[in-house]
């Protein structure tokens, strides 16, 4: 690192185009195209599931084929072609594993140029990652290690047959199948995700992570997340997205339920960088998640997210604040560059008695893309004393991208408090000009800004995933400048 | 029968009183085949998505009310800015009233809308304003296809109007529900500068449904004040639609106190088309009971160099409901554009309910945008100072409250209009002091 230059940096951002957009070719089972009832079927049985799974998959279903798709959020798009998307595509050799050594080379090597060497962070990053491609979760780390402290961490297929109970206790808690339409179809056709349960009082002693890749071209990925910190427990979840440059767009819509029992709290980090599509928008991911949590009392829940990537972004990372005394928060950094959308946001329901709440959203936009933030505090009748912070910064690079802020304020109690503040301004040129000046050139004084403007995000993200949070930050702006 | 089609049945009666061989009508025929098609706002629509006309379009409005009635001048007396001379244009039931009015034709039109869409005089200002900035919405529509009587307004070139005029509707109840739909038209050439009072007055208990239009053009230099006050019977409702055309260095002010009615709805609108503009829109609402505002507003930038202010404070007691949904949207031309918007909110009871949804859509990047939104209590600590020093509750309560609310009315620029409103606000906060601070 320490020989990385500023001329090294420019080269890397005149050439970057997507990093991680090379298409691995592992042999891959894949299902026709298209989704019935027989699909749903046939992805239950091939994860040879249990008769309430296949049930709970095809009651989706069948509320998914009565619903329409959302048309409110602030985005243009050509809507997915449902009966295109091969609805499974899995790694062919999957191996029972049990430590990395077993891991099939070629994966491996994959790994690597995802800058995610497991050797590594075995080592070093103590981080037990659960790495998902193209929907099926290939590798669970240090699973032993956590399986000393009574933490399951696996694969959502696995934790479906080897803790029926837990998933049957929680599993759609939160988001109820008939939630809206890409839930209702995450919940008809996700092959895998992962699972993660921490007993109660158990303080999660690394970070837990799941790395997504979407590999096979036309398929969607579906994955779930279900995460369960009994009481008084901790634990800190990373996620990261990507996928190869692919002409075509594809569909990602995932899944997240959170439940932080009382005193629980769950600290759930993203870096997502789905292909966002060339320069011309041609391609990239449609990145359509719903993740929402439920705090119990004096629980916890916080989000950090990082979103530069995807052609569409949609998605609203929730707390639900039940219990008294429970708090939510959200931290965002939206970039979007080219002709990326983004309408995203969060929701924050207080319905617990001292519940509090802080959005701190950070939006930049850049060449013609459009950037909305879109969130809601709902303070019910019962919610006394409850607390609200809002503020929604965006930053603009040009006059041909937009910003837009969307907040929704509903308020039923008179002893609430809620601020919502947002701002829209561009980088000064006074700054620019301040850094030039001291031989900073223009696009490592906007990097520098940028960074600056999101330090408040960025603060809130895991060590590990703030290096790599910042490099983003700079590859996504390149070339906005002027 | 629903009032919708009560309404469609009607139109060809309204048609029997009008030229139908005119232009105008021809607008209204568009706008009548509009409201057809579209019929009234539902809870469905983004842009009613908190408030809810079901409860209003209920009664069994008359359309028409019958012919002119007359009232005393002594009964409405009290609704009147009355301590200073003003040009009146008043309407009772819908119909215009010669015997309360006070109109001109001395170098300034202040006189009816029935007139200037009938008379060839006023053809050319007709042509070129009227209904040309009102949206396509369902309501606008609705009233724009009943389109036959309310203020005009013309004041030409470099005059500066000595005096504020006063638009007054009331409705005498004589009617079970009456159902209204003024059209105003006020145009302000360069130089000018009017200030005017517009208020909606029901003098019974019976339901009233007021659908106003108002559209308003400034031009190049001028300056237009609007003071609307809103404080009328709980069992009248009104939907107020606002459209403000602004050219190059016009500064528009419009304030908005909302202290009555069943449900209020103020859809106030600017459109900035020149440079060096200024937009401003204040507010202050005071409700109790089950009552209901809401104000939308939109500012749209077109232009570079412009400013808009919004300020809007709300106190809601009891069952009542506030809702503000402001948007300003700046386009990818109006570079250097400073907009500022922000809404305060005290909610007094444990029923009261406010929705506030302040949004910004931004094309420019050399912009100064911002918005604030708050809800939140009176200060115990500031009231426990107060009753130490021997002011009572509820009147340490009202002070706390009117200074809160006091930034709205700073920049009210007729002391007249300024004193009565601190007045309704102490009714309204049913306290018996002067605010003199």
């Amino acid at each position: 690192m320490s020989k990385y230059t500023e001329d090294d940096l420019r080269e890397e951002l005149k050439t970057k185009e997507y990093e991680y957009g090379f298409y691995t070719d592992i042999e891959s089972e894949t299902f026709a195209k298209g989704l019935n009832e027989d699909v749903v079927r046939a992805i239950s049985k091939k994860k040879n599931e249990p008769e309430w799974m296949t049930d709970w998959r095809i009651e989706a279903f069948r509320v998914w084929s009565k619903m329409k798709e959302p048309e409110w959020a602030n985005v243009s798009y050509k809507k997915p072609e449902f009966q295109e998307i091969a609805y499974y595509s899995a790694p062919k050799q999957k191996p029972k594993l049990n430590s990395i050594d077993e891991v099939d080379p070629d994966l491996l090597a994959t790994f690597e140029k995802l800058g995610i060497s497991l050797e590594e962070q075995k080592r070093l990053a103590n981080v037990a990652v659960d790495i998902v491609i193209d929907s099926v979760s290939v590798a669970t780390t240090f699973k032993k290690t956590l399986g000393e402290k009574g933490i399951i961490f696996m694969p959502m297929s696995e934790a479906i047959q080897e803790h029926p109970e837990l998933i049957k206790k929680y599993l759609g808690t939160v988001i109820p199948t008939s939630d809206n339409f890409y839930a209702a179809l995450n919940s008809a056709v996700f092959s895998d995700g992962s699972f993660c349960y921490i007993p109660k009082g158990v303080r999660c002693p690394m970070e837990l992570s799941t790395y997504f890749r979407i590999n096979e071209g036309g398929t969607g990925q579906f994955e779930r997340t279900l995460v369960v910190a009994d009481e008084g427990s901790f634990v800190s979840y990373l996620e990261g997205c990507t996928a190869p440059s692919r002409d075509e767009n594809q569909l990602h819509a995932a899944v997240v339920e959170l439940i932080a029992l009382d005193d629980a709290e769950i600290k759930y980090s993203t870096v997502q960088n789905w292909y966002p599509g060339n320069s011309e928008g041609k391609g990239g991911v449609y990145n359509f998640v719903t993740k929402r949590g439920l705090c119990e009392t004096n629980a916890k829940i916080s989000w950090t997210q990082v979103e530069t990537g995807s052609a569409i972004t949609w998605k609203y990372p929730s707390c639900i604040l039940k219990g008294n005394n429970s708090v939510g928060e959200f931290y965002s950094i939206a970039v979007t560059n080219n002709y990326q959308q983004a309408d995203t946001g969060t929701k924050m329901i207080h319905l617990g008695k001292n519940t509090k709440s802080t959005i701190i959203s950070k939006g930049i936009s850049a060449g013609k893309s459009q950037n909305s933030y879109r969130g809601l505090v709902q303070i019910n009748s019962r919610a006394e004393n409850a607390r609200n912070f809002s503020q929604c910064d965006s930053l603009l690079m040009g006059n041909k991208c937009g910003a837009h802020t969307f907040p929704y304020i509903e308020v039923k109690n008179k002893t609430a408090q809620v601020e919502h503040e947002a701002t829209t301004s561009k980088i000064g040129e006074e700054q620019l000009f301040y850094c030039n000046q001291r031989g900073i050139d223009t696009e490592k004084a906007i990097a520098l800004i940028v960074n600056g403007f999101s330090k408040e995000v960025l603060n809130k993200l895991p060590m590990e995933f703030a290096v790599e949070a910042q490099k983003l930050l700079e590859i996504s702006l390149e070339g906005s400048v002027g | 029968m629903d009032l919708k089609e009560k309404i469609v049945s009607s139109y060809v009666a309204f048609e029997d009183g009008v030229n139908i061989n005119s232009d105008i009508h021809e607008i209204r025929t568009d706008a009548f085949q509009q409201f057809e098609k579209l019929g009234f706002p539902s809870k469905k629509l983004e842009a009613w998505k908190y408030t809810s006309l079901n409860a209003i379009l209920k009664e069994d409005y008359s359309i028409f009310p019958d012919n002119e009635k007359s009232i005393n001048l002594a009964d409405v007396k009290q609704y009147f800015i009355h301590d200073i001379d003003t040009y009146k244009v008043i309407f009772i039931d819908g119909k215009y009233s010669s015997f309360l009015s006070e109109t001109t034709h001395d170098s300034i039109d202040v006189c009816l809308m029935s007139s200037a869409l009938t008379k060839a005089k006023y053809k050319p200002i007709i042509e070129n304003y009227f209904n040309k900035i009102a949206k396509q919405d369902n309501l606008t529509s609705l009233n724009t296809a009943f389109s036959k009587e309310g203020a005009y307004i013309h004041i030409p070139k470099n005059t500066e109007v000595e005096k504020p005029i006063q638009i007054i509707n009331f409705t005498t109840g004589t009617e079970a529900a009456t159902m209204l739909q003024p059209r105003n038209l006020i145009v302000v050439e360069q130089n000018a500068h009017v200030q005017i009072i517009e208020r909606h007055q029901s003098l019974t208990e019976n339901a009233v449904f007021t659908n106003v239009v108002t559209e308003i053009y400034a031009d190049r230099h001028s300056t237009v004040d609007v003071y609307k006050i809103q404080n009328d019977h709980i069992s009248a409702s009104l939907v107020d639609n606002t459209f403000i055309e602004q050219q190059s260095e016009s500064i528009v002010s419009v304030h908005t106190f909302s202290f009555g009615g069943n449900i209020t709805r103020n859809n106030l609108n600017f459109y900035q088309r020149g440079e060096h503009i200024d937009s401003i829109l204040k507010g202050i609402t005071i409700i109790e009971g089950k009552q209901h505002v809401d104000h939308h507003t939109l500012v749209h930038h077109i232009e570079p160099n412009c400013e808009s202010h919004q300020d809007y404070k709300g106190i809601f007691d009891e069952r009542s409901t506030g809702v503000f949904n402001g948007k300003v949207i700046v386009e990818k031309e109006a570079q250097k554009t400073n907009a500022y918007q922000k809404n305060n909110n005290i909610l007094v009871s444990d029923k009261s309910t406010i929705n506030a949804k302040p949004q910004l859509e931004i094309f420019a990047d050399d912009v100064k945008c911002s918005h604030g939104c708050t809800i939140g209590q009176l200060d115990e600590e500031a009231l426990f100072y107060m009753q130490q020093r021997g002011i009572g509750i509820k009147e340490a309560r009202a002070l706390l409250m009117y200074a809160f609310a006091n930034t709205v009315l700073e920049s009210v620029k007729i002391p007249e209009v300024k004193d009565r409103i601190t007045k309704l606000i102490a009714n309204k906060l049913n306290v018996n002091i002067g605010f003199n601070i």
